[in-house]
């Protein structure tokens, strides 16, 4: 592998982590965060959509003309959510009912559009796949992160595996809404304070 | 009458669109930086919502449903909401220039706004009808004016105070969003 595909594969994992660095596709990060579990099966998803898409936006993008390549773009990832939520509520329905209404908006998450636009539609096959490769995987680190964060001080536990005993009260708030902006706000104060330190 | 009532409390306080179903954070992160883009933002959202959840609801009901094609729900209503906006975009263009200059730059980021797809998709998923879908789009729609104005009057006074270097920009919006979205728990057991 030379220097450029490693680069195009490493970048979204940490150098542009779309979640702590870029800011993406807040919306499920914030909503489905409530256990690791959880966290993971988003990850995941949107992985496998990401890499559908980039693929399929990448071999087609010299068919696609230039004035209706958002709309394109939006009806090939639509397709690919639709496939993987039905693929989801066949295999793994109880993920299914956990992620609820944030598996369709998979479709609007800014990072699959914005590497659509930014990386596949320039791009060869190959080097469009290590891409999403790369983001979906530091996607996917991240919510687990924030994902295990919120478990651990929200509910005792992690993977579903208890290790707080009964009389410690957790601290509930953090499976409940406000703890998942206190809990990514902190994430990232110490992401910023390592980038900052280096 | 009742029941339209409790559903706008419900959708604008008690289950706030931003702040407890995390739907449409981007331009609640992104827009919120002075009151008067956060109100062009909300005013923008509340007419699209409400247009495209008509719209949606009179599609799923009269051509969805009754052909048995409830799997193509999320691409037929992403395509009908992105039609949609730039066709209002259009039509504001051309029927009132004043509207469109106090909307126009926030209609093409509503396309990506999870919150009308989000509402579009749980109004059909509740099986409400037509007058109560407008209702909850609208109502959920004061509730993500509401939020992103208290939220831009706080980041506001959030630019001119003494701020850590590590807590600059993201950190201190997620946190101050933690402190409102606690706030708005205060809100929760008044509605069922």
């Amino acid at each position: 592998m030379n220097k450029q595909s490693l680069d195009n594969l490493t970048r979204g994992i940490i150098k542009e982590n779309p979640t702590f660095v870029m800011m993406l596709g807040m919306c499920p990060t914030l909503g489905v965060t409530t256990s690791a579990i959880n966290g993971v099966g988003m990850g995941i998803a949107t992985l496998f959509v990401l890499l559908l898409s980039n693929a399929a936006i990448s071999l087609i993008k010299n068919l696609i003309p230039d004035m209706v390549r958002i709309p394109c773009f939006i009806v090939i990832i639509a397709s690919f959510v639709t496939v993987i939520e039905l693929l989801m509520q066949a295999y793994l329905p109880s993920l299914h009912e956990a992620l609820g209404i944030y598996i369709p908006l998979i479709v609007v998450n800014c990072i699959i559009l914005g590497r659509a636009e930014a990386f596949a539609s320039k791009n060869n096959l190959y080097q469009s796949l290590l891409d999403a490769l790369g983001m979906g995987i530091g996607f996917t680190i991240a919510l687990t992160i924030l994902g295990s964060v919120r478990e651990v001080l929200g509910n005792g536990s992690l993977f579903g595996w208890q290790f707080l005993p009964e009389e410690i009260n957790p601290m509930l708030m953090f499976i409940m809404p406000p703890g998942a902006f206190l809990a990514l706000g902190g994430i990232i104060i110490t992401v910023n304070h390592f980038r900052g330190a280096r | 009458m009742s029941s339209y009532f409790i559903i706008f409390i419900s959708a604008v306080f008690v289950n706030n669109i931003i702040l407890t179903q995390f739907l449409g954070i981007c331009p609640f992160l992104g827009v919120s930086k002075k009151i008067s883009t956060a109100l062009g933002m909300g005013f923008a959202v509340m007419f699209v919502m409400t247009l495209s959840t008509i719209v949606t609801h009179i599609i799923y009901y009269s051509y969805l449903r009754p052909n048995n094609l409830m799997f193509m729900t999320t691409i037929t209503f992403i395509l009908v909401i992105a039609s949609m906006v730039q066709m209002v975009e259009i039509i504001l263009k051309k029927t009132s220039p004043i509207l469109y200059q106090a909307l126009g730059i926030f209609l093409p980021l509503i396309t990506t706004n999870c919150a009308v797809l989000g509402i579009a998709i749980i109004t059909v998923q509740k099986n409400y009808t037509l007058t109560a879908s407008v209702c909850y789009a609208f109502s959920s729609a004061v509730g993500f004016t509401l939020a992103t104005v208290v939220f831009a009057g706080i980041r506001e006074r959030l630019a001119i105070t003494h701020i850590p270097e590590n807590l600059k920009g993201a950190p201190i919006a997620l946190i101050t969003a933690g402190l409102l979205s606690m706030a708005f728990m205060g809100f929760s057991g008044i509605v069922h």
